[in-house]
């Protein structure tokens, strides 16, 4: 006799899929370390440990919460990124190829003459890419631009957007801040890559965020903080951040360079990318993670 | 100088622009930067107080949060003072705006020495330049009420990013109701044939009673309206210094790289010719009135055509 196979309920069910979604992201995660690395070994030059530090924040943007479609770049409704952080644009490129966005044999042409996928991203040439950064302080401030248009034509469409720590010293981060606060932009997520290294060392040693959430606390907004390296924390933030009736930040708390030992953490890796050699040890420990 | 003609403010030219645009066109945005009573903004907020966004004093912000509306589809008209959207949004205009070819339409007002009063700090010199230089910008200076409210329902409709140079003053009114702007045309004010007199904004007048007193003395000026500095109109500047074989150009703005400067980098690669520069020589400005000033840096009609004079004699 055959007893059927009954389909748990309840709290079981939801243990089940959360373990297929963890499962699901993981696994694309450790696919866009992979790509990230090696886009930046192979053009000689980027930034890998700020890309790193957002890979998991990004594959739960584009793998499960954002409504988009590839297909139709230019969709009205679709929600919208912008990589504030302009400087962790290989892992933007990484979500975006493998997303359907363009062909992933790109990333291996980052920043050579000619590429569709510039040093940091270029709205023109990249399918995907919302608009142009690189300037540090400017896209929260867009993506606060972005939201009030969305606004104001009844575009039930949300606006993501990423910036980092050490971007926050840029004091047009706290005038977009305030203008979404006032504005009441409840279409508006950002996201704190607070990853707590900068180009030239620990952000508090350069010059201290002091107490962040309390910041953004003052500033108007509602303030979450999750493990930016657990995908369900990342997801149900991005959920729980929708129901708020002002704009909310969550402050991920990640680190610099993860997934990569010797990128952990390390200043260093800020900017410069690994030698050859460094390149074939971080993707095999990729590969074995 | 004429002594009783019709005068207008430019800004006011701004403000029924918007309005006329606001009213048939839904993606029409307007966004300040608590300026709105001065740039005439406030206008357009009162009618469609749903598409104003007022984003305080925080110029930084105003272009970059523009630059965001219009990647949504929204043709956005971003205002403030013109040292303020040129100098202390610099980066925001160049990286967020025009390097991402997006629709906002910066209008900017008390451009130029003519500010006055509020001296140095607030006189934009050096905003045609800046504009100039970065790529996709396209810059418009137009010379009174009925020019500057075609020139921003042209620019409106016309793909990127726009610089709009608006002044404080009221200046006389040079053109009527039917006028029709001609983006990227510089237009013929009067023919002449033994020099070429460029100017535009504020110097259009003051350029054409120059060159009133030289044809009282039998000097026969073309007076060329550079309303769109960029992109030049190069076969029209052209055109007219091959009859005429000689340039002065009138400029309410610094002589390094403005108006003077695209007509000089035209000139030198397609034409050289004797050329003379009337603008704001290197410096900063000063406090004064506008008239006191526009003769205390010689930018008046009466110095204008001694420059002419002299520069042909």
């Amino acid at each position: 006799m055959i007893i059927p196979m009954r389909r748990p309920e309840g709290a079981a069910a939801r243990e089940v899929e959360e373990k297929e979604l963890r499962e699901y992201l993981v696994n694309i995660a450790r696919e866009v370390r992979w790509d990230i690395v090696r886009m930046i070994g192979l053009a000689g030059s980027g930034h890998p440990g700020g890309s790193l530090s957002c890979a998991d924040i990004l594959v739960c943007l584009y793998f499960h919460k954002m409504n988009h479609d590839p297909k139709r770049p230019d969709w009205r409704h679709r929600d919208r990124f912008v990589l504030s952080k302009g400087h962790a644009a290989p892992a933007l490129y990484a979500v975006l190829a493998r997303s359907g966005y363009f062909d992933r044999d790109e990333l291996w042409k980052l920043r050579r003459l000619g590429s569709m996928l510039q040093g940091h991203p270029d709205r023109l040439k990249t399918p995907g890419v919302e608009i142009s950064t690189g300037s540090l302080g400017q896209g929260l401030a867009a993506a606060v631009g972005m939201a009030l248009g969305l606004r104001m034509e009844g575009n039930p469409a949300r606006v993501y957007a990423l910036i980092g720590d050490g971007e926050s010293q840029e004091g047009g981060i706290w005038e977009a801040a305030m203008l979404a606060s006032h504005q009441r932009l409840d279409n508006l997520t950002a996201i704190l890559d607070n990853n707590g290294l900068q180009i030239d060392g620990r952000c508090c040693d350069v010059v201290g965020l002091g107490d962040v959430p309390a910041k953004w606390r003052a500033f108007g907004w509602e303030v979450l903080e999750v493990d930016g390296h657990d995908v369900l924390d990342i997801c149900s933030a991005l959920d729980e951040a929708e129901g708020f009736q002002r704009p909310c930040m969550i402050v991920a708390h990640t680190v610099k360079g993860k997934g990569v030992s010797f990128m952990e953490n390390n200043v260093d890796f800020h900017g410069k990318a690994p030698t050859p050699e460094e390149m074939e040890k971080a993707l095999k420990e990729i590969e074995g993670s | 100088m004429t002594a009783q003609r019709e005068t207008r403010n430019t800004r006011d030219g701004y403000a029924a622009a918007l309005l006329e645009l606001g009213e048939k066109d839904e993606r029409i945005v307007v966004l300040d930067a608590d300026l709105a009573k001065s740039t005439q903004t406030e206008k357009f907020k009162q009618r469609f107080p749903e598409r104003f966004v007022d984003c305080g004093v925080a110029e930084q912000n105003l272009m970059a949060t523009a630059a965001g509306l219009a990647a949504t589809g929204k043709i956005v008209f971003a205002s403030t003072f013109a040292i303020f959207a040129t100098g202390r949004a610099y980066d925001q205009v160049r990286n967020t705006i025009a390097y991402s070819n997006l629709d906002v339409k910066i209008c900017a007002s008390h451009g130029g020495i003519t500010v006055g009063e509020d001296g140095s700090s607030h006189q934009a010199l050096e905003d045609i330049t800046l504009m100039r230089a970065i790529p996709r910008m396209k810059v418009v200076v137009p010379a009174d009420y009925y020019e500057t409210r075609e020139a921003v329902k042209a620019v409106a409709y016309i793909d990127g990013p726009a610089y709009v140079r608006i002044g404080r003053p009221k200046v006389p009114v040079l053109f009527d109701e039917d006028y029709r702007f001609e983006f990227g045309r510089a237009r013929v004010m009067r023919g002449g044939r033994d020099v070429t007199m460029v100017a535009c904004g504020y110097m259009l007048h003051q350029a054409l009673d120059a060159a009133d007193e030289l044809a009282r003395e039998g000097i026969e000026a073309e007076v060329l309206n550079l309303h769109t500095v960029k992109p030049l109109d190069r076969e029209g500047i052209l055109s007219s210094v091959s009859r005429t074989g000689r340039v002065v150009t009138c400029e309410e703005h610094t002589v390094v790289g403005g108006v003077g400067g695209a007509v000089a980098e035209l000139l030198v690669e397609e034409m050289p010719v004797p050329m003379r520069m009337i603008g704001i020589r290197d410096s900063f400005g000063t406090s004064g009135s506008a008239e006191e000033l526009v003769e205390h840096f010689g930018l008046d009609a009466r110095h204008i055509a001694g420059v002419v004079r002299g520069f042909l004699a």
